[in-house]
This record gives structure tokens, C-alpha cells and sequence, in this order.
């Protein structure tokens, strides 16, 4: 079988790239996906540790985590299309002034 | 050699299964065609294919060579990776979905590997279905953006957020039916509606059972027969793709194998749709009959026999090569099997159970069509406020009330 | 090399080619597709270690509803590929690097402390969903109607935040 290890050196690999590219990309789409990367990586974790130690408990809280991802997604997103409305530009460079 | 494929068994079974499957799915796509086509004819009143073989019985196979030579233009202003993606997700996708589907109860050994006549009998077949369904929104969504046009855009968008919408009700409406099972394995669950004697009456549409712990799952049966017509984006919920309305839709700029794909798509998922729908709340490879009337076993025979004799009559009235040689030949084939399944017990035990799945399936299928050819298609807005406004709470209503009923009767 | 090993390898190496895709490309939409591939990769992982229904739930709501309302988010706001900018040439040639190396970190931690955890292996323990759904609705069933109440005020707002101004 999968030795625990494996699993959470692809999670902090996952999160890393997470990481990386919300720290790079200019599309404020873009860094969203980048944050639900990052939860993607700390689901994986959980669920490792979860089955490593017999307890359903971490899957329990990955479903609690994919809800508020959910509900965060939904959120964020409506914001993102009013603020791509007002400023008619999707590049977070230019999100830099509280006043258009 | 046989060291080999004994060892290797669980590699090689499976994709000989798949083989089989995606060959016959194929040409079950190919003829349902015909009959969609010829059914709708008749409905209105006109004849339908007839002339490329008896009966337009040819008329699959000149539409696939047709799209096999016709020029698979590729637009300049399209994007290419996800333009190439959509048909393929779409119809991987579809053909994928029918690898959970048990389609008889009958387990053989094959060099000593035990398996059943489902390709992945997995214990959560259905949560599997219902992943896959979930995934079929991307083949519609990114053709329509792809396309790099208006119309399919707008059929893209509408369509995506039809699917999205009327998957909420195909999935609530099925808990009703995990509920009585207690279990995701469609197997299990036609287990379960196995109540020996009852026959018809143990099927989960009409839920009367032995120790008395089912319920009756009409509500269930109807919202998820309607959610599903929406989610295959057939008449009446087909208007993102209607002719006189969107062009085309999301398929508006792809011709002849890409398009093709989608067309396949659409079918196969019928064909899933149809099989999950006997499985779930009509028995799936049961008999009707109690499975004390033993004289039923012998119902193939009994339709098989004077359809073998009718194809060869109505072959012999033809002049051409192929109505007056091959349709008798396929007449003489059937009835040979009908009265083989008499002759040969043995056979007839392990042929009842796939019978009387494909016979349920293809009334399904009947139904599918006949939708088609006689009701007028929804207005967008209606489309989405009958899915979000009465659906989506007849559904919710539907596992308040069968949770409501199990809990008492466990009492 | 047991069969195990091999399927999980193959999917690690999937998850992180669409992690790194999702960085290179450069149109949003091939980067949500890139996402949706990680994300499947996750759900066969999830599947090898025996978490069966959170596989089944990571597709049907992460791959099959979230991802569904970016694309839809990318096409309604009709975004283009990203503009080049030079704002920073430092971020470029230190910063790559450096989150290697800062990744590079976590993983040798982590490794090293393998000796501390209990069971070193996962797998083979089939959670079924009935456990699941017992936990849920008895230990935690408070966490369970917060979110709940979470999921309604996400929707309230989502709708008040995309209305057209009247």
C-alpha cells in the first residue's frame, strides 16, 4: 500500500504550486482558482490522516470544507463580476485604488 | 499462455467486456436513429426512411458513411484545445457511464475470475452515475464557448445552466429509492426489489414488499423521468438546440465526426437514462410475473417465435438481394432462437433476466421518442421555473415523505 | 511496485502537471480546465486511499457545480488572455526559486517525521457512507446546521451582489 508520507508531500507540492500562483497571476479569476487549489491540498491531508488513523472525522470535515468552498466560490464570484463591471477590467493591478 | 491470462484476468475480462459493450452500444446508437426516425414518421402521418434497404433499414449505415466522407472543416476562429475537447469529453463521458450498469443477474467464471455481466460493479454505482452526470455539463458549456460565435454561445449558456439546474431534481428525486435500499449499488437495489412471489407489485414504483417496509416511489419515478429528459436536453426541454430557434445551439459550428460525437452523446445518455431508470424504480432484470409461474419463463419464445415468422413473410414480398435473402435469413435466425430457448432450459434460465431488462429499456426508449413526436418544446423561462419552482420541491417533498414512512414503520 | 503504487503515481503526476498548467497557461479558461483535472486526479486518489463517498462528493460538487460557475463566471465576463507586465522582473528570477525552495522545506519536515505517526499506511479501510452520515448527524450536527445557514446566506448574497442595478 501507499505509505502516508506520499501523500502529504503531494499535498504541500499542491499547495506550494497553489501558492505560486496566486502570488503571480494577474487575472483575479485566475487567483481565485488558485485559493481552491490550496483548500484541494488540505482536503488531500485530511483525508490521508483521516484513513491513516481509522477515524471517518477528517472526511467529515473535508465535507464541511467543499460547503464552504461552495459557498466562498459563490460569494467571491459575485463580487468579481461587479467589481469586472465597474472597473471593466479583470486585472488585479489595476484593483489598487479604493476610488475608480 | 493460460498461466498468463489466468493471472492477468482482471485486466484482460474487463476490457473484452468493454469491447463487447462499446460495439454493441454503438449500434443500438445507430438503429435507435432509425427508430426515432420512422416512429416520428408515423406519428405524423408520413412514411420515414424507406427506401435505402427494406424498410429504411440501411438508412444508420449511409448516415455514417456519409459522416465518415464529409469534410471536417475546422474553423480559424475557434479555440482550438477546447474546440477539439467538447465532443470528445462529451461522448467519453456518455459511453462511460454505461460501464456501472448491471445488465443481468447472472455471475460465470472466466479462468477463474468471477465476474458479473456489468463491466464495474462497483458498491457505489450510483454516486458514480451521478459524478459522471454531473461532468456532462462541461461538453455543452465549452462547445458553446469554443465555437467563438453568438449562437452558440447563448445555446451553450442556456443549455449549461438547463442541465445544472435539473440535476438538483434528478438527484433528490433518487434518494427516495436509496432510502428503501440502503445501499448506492444499483445490484443491491434490484436485489432488493426481488420480493419473490409479488413480482410486479415488489418493484419500487409500487413498493409493496414483504415485511411491509416500502413505499411507493410514483412521485420519485415521475420527477426523475422529467429531470432526466431535461438533463439529455430532449423535446420538451430541447430548446438550446431546437432548429428553428438557435440555428443549431452549442453545436452550430461543428460538422460532420465532431458533430457526430455529440449525436452519440445524446443518445447513449438516453440509453443510460433508460437503463437506470428500470433499474431504479422498475426492477431492472426482474420478471413482472411471480416467480411462482413458471409457465412465464418461456415469454421469449413466446415473442420471439412469431417475430421471426413475420420478418421472414415481410421479407419474402421484396425483389431486391437484400429484403428477399437477408430479412428471412434474420427471420429464420430469430425463430430458430425461440424455439431453441424451449428446447434448451439451461439457456432460457440465463437469457430471462437480460430479456426483460432490454424489453423495459427499449419501452423507455419508446417513450423517449414518442415525447418527441407528439408534445411542443418550453419556453426558456418556463423551462427554468418548472425545474427551480415546482420540481425542485416535489422532489424535497418526495424524501421528507418516504424518510417520513420508513422511520414509522421501523417502529 | 505494487499496482497501488503505480495508480497512485500516475495520479500524483497528473495532479501536479495541472497544478503547473494552471500557473503557465494563460488564458483563464484552459487554467479551469487545468483545475478540473487536479481536481478528478484528487477524487481517484481519494478513491485508492477508500474514501469512497468524499471522491463521489469532491466531483459531483467541486468538479461538477464550483468549477461549472467559474467557467461560467470566465465566459459571462468574456476575459481574454492575461496582458504581459513588467512590473517586477525580481519576482520572476527570486521568486520561482524561492517557493520551490520553501516547498522543498515543508516536504522534508514532513518526511522526516514519519516515525511519529501512528499507522504509516492508509488504505484498505472502506469508509462507508453510513459512518459518514452517522458522525455527521450525531457529533457533529451543530458544524452541520452552521453550514447549513452558511450555504443560505451565500445565496442571498450571491443574489444581491449579481443583480442588475434597476
Amino acid at each position: 500500500m501507499v505509505p502516508t508520507n506520499y501523500y502529504l508531500i503531494l499535498s504541500a507540492i499542491l499547495f506550494g504550486l497553489g501558492t505560486v500562483a496566486f502570488v503571480f497571476k494577474r487575472n483575479i479569476i485566475t487567483i481565485f482558482m488558485a485559493i481552491e487549489l490550496m483548500l484541494n491540498a488540505v482536503n488531500l491531508a485530511f483525508v490521508a490522516f483521516s484513513q491513516s488513523l481509522g477515524k471517518p472525522d477528517g472526511e467529515v470535515f473535508v465535507l464541511f470544507v467543499i460547503v464552504v468552498a461552495a459557498a466562498e466560490a459563490a460569494v467571491g464570484l459575485g463580487i468579481i463580476i461587479l467589481t469586472a463591471r465597474t472597473r471593466r477590467s479583470l486585472n488585479v493591478e489595476r484593483v489598487d485604488l479604493l476610488k475608480l | 499462455m493460460s498461466d498468463f491470462l489466468t493471472q492477468y484476468a482482471y485486466l484482460i475480462i474487463p476490457i473484452i467486456k468493454v469491447l463487447i459493450l462499446v460495439v454493441i452500444v454503438l449500434t443500438v446508437d445507430a438503429y435507435l436513429t432509425w427508430i426515432e426516425r420512422k416512429l416520428i414518421a408515423h406519428i405524423q402521418a408520413r412514411w420515414g426512411p424507406h427506401r435505402v434497404g427494406p424498410h429504411g433499414l440501411l438508412q444508420p449505415l449511409a448516415d455514417g458513411l456519409k459522416f465518415i466522407f464529409k469534410e471536417d472543416p475546422l474553423p480559424s476562429h475557434v479555440d482550438k484545445v477546447t474546440y477539439f475537447l467538447a465532443p470528445f469529453l462529451a461522448l467519453m463521458l456518455a459511453l462511460t457511464s454505461l460501464g456501472v450498469i448491471p445488465f443481468g443477474p447472472q455471475r460465470f467464471k472466466v479462468f477463474g475470475y468471477e465476474t458479473g455481466i456489468a463491466i464495474a460493479d462497483v458498491n457505489i454505482s450510483l454516486l458514480v452515475l451521478f459524478a459522471i452526470t454531473a461532468l456532462a455539463v462541461y461538453g455543452v458549456a465549452l462547445a458553446g464557448w469554443a465555437s467563438n460565435s453568438k449562437y452558440s454561445l447563448l445555446g451553450g449558456l442556456r443549455s449549461s445552466a438547463q442541465m445544472i439546474s435539473y440535476e438538483l431534481a434528478l438527484t433528490l428525486s433518487v434518494v427516495g429509492v436509496l432510502l428503501l435500499a440502503g445501499t448506492f449499488s444499483l445490484r443491491d437495489i434490484i436485489e432488493h426489489q426481488d420480493n419473490g412471489n409479488l413480482g410486479l407489485l415488489g418493484w419500487n414504483i409500487f413498493g409493496f414488499s414483504k415485511d411491509g417496509a416500502g413505499f411507493t416511489q410514483v412521485i420519485g419515478f415521475l420527477c426523475f423521468y422529467i429531470a432526466a429528459i431535461a438533463e439529455t436536453n430532449r423535446i420538451p426541454f430541447d430548446l438550446a438546440e431546437a432548429e428553428s430557434e438557435l440555428v443549431a445551439g452549442f453545436h452550430t459550428e461543428y460538422a460532420s465526426m465532431k458533430f457526430a460525437m455529440f449525436f452519440i452523446a445524446e443518445y447513449t445518455s438516453m440509453i443510460t437514462i433508460s437503463c437506470l431508470a428500470t433499474i431504479l424504480f422498475f426492477g431492472g432484470w426482474l420478471s413482472p410475473f411471480p416467480a411462482s409461474w413458471t409457465f412465464t419463463y418461456y415469454v421469449p419464445s413466446v415473442v420471439l417465435i412469431p417475430l421471426g415468422l413475420w420478418v421472414i413473410f415481410d421479407g419474402l414480398r421484396y425483389e431486391t438481394l437484400l429484403g428477399r435473402v437477408v430479412l428471412p435469413g434474420v427471420g429464420t435466425v430469430l425463430a430458430v432462437i425461440g424455439v431453441a430457448l424451449i428446447v434448451f432450459p439451461p439457456v432460457n434460465d440465463a437469457i430471462q433476466g437480460v430479456f426483460w431488462f432490454l424489453a423495459k429499456v427499449f419501452t423507455f426508449l419508446f417513450i423517449y421518442v414518442w415525447m418527441r413526436g407528439t408534445l411542443p418544446r418550453f419556453r426558456y423561462d418556463q423551462l427554468m421555473s418548472f425545474g427551480w419552482k415546482f420540481l425542485l420541491p416535489v422532489s424535497i417533498a418526495n424524501v421528507v415523505l418516504t424518510s417520513a414512512v420508513v422511520l414509522w414503520r421501523m417502529h | 511496485m505494487t499496482g497501488a503504487l503505480v495508480i497512485f503515481f500516475a495520479l500524483a503526476a497528473l495532479a501536479v502537471l495541472g497544478a503547473i498548467s494552471l500557473i503557465v497557461q494563460r488564458h483563464p479558461i484552459h487554467s479551469a480546465l487545468s483545475l478540473i483535472v487536479v481536481m478528478v486526479a484528487l477524487a481517484g486518489l481519494y478513491l485508492l486511499m477508500g474514501a469512497e463517498f468524499v471522491a463521489a462528493v469532491q466531483i459531483i460538487v467541486y468538479g461538477g457545480a464550483i468549477m461549472v460557475l467559474f467557467i461560467f463566471v470566465i465566459m459571462l465576463l468574456n476575459a481574454g488572455e492575461e496582458e504581459r507586465t513588467n512590473f517586477s522582473r525580481l519576482a520572476t528570477f527570486a521568486g520561482v526559486p524561492l517557493a520551490l525552495a520553501v516547498t522543498g522545506l515543508i516536504g522534508a519536515g514532513i518526511a522526516r517525521s514519519s516515525a511519529s505517526l501512528p499507522a504509516p499506511e492508509p488504505g484498505g479501510v472502506l469508509t462507508s457512507t453510513r459512518t459518514l452520515s452517522t458522525l455527521l448527524f450525531s457529533e457533529f450536527v451543530y458544524p452541520f446546521e452552521l453550514t447549513s445557514f452558511l450555504i443560505l446566506v451565500a445565496i442571498l448574497g450571491a443574489i444581491v451582489l449579481a443583480q442588475r442595478e434597476n
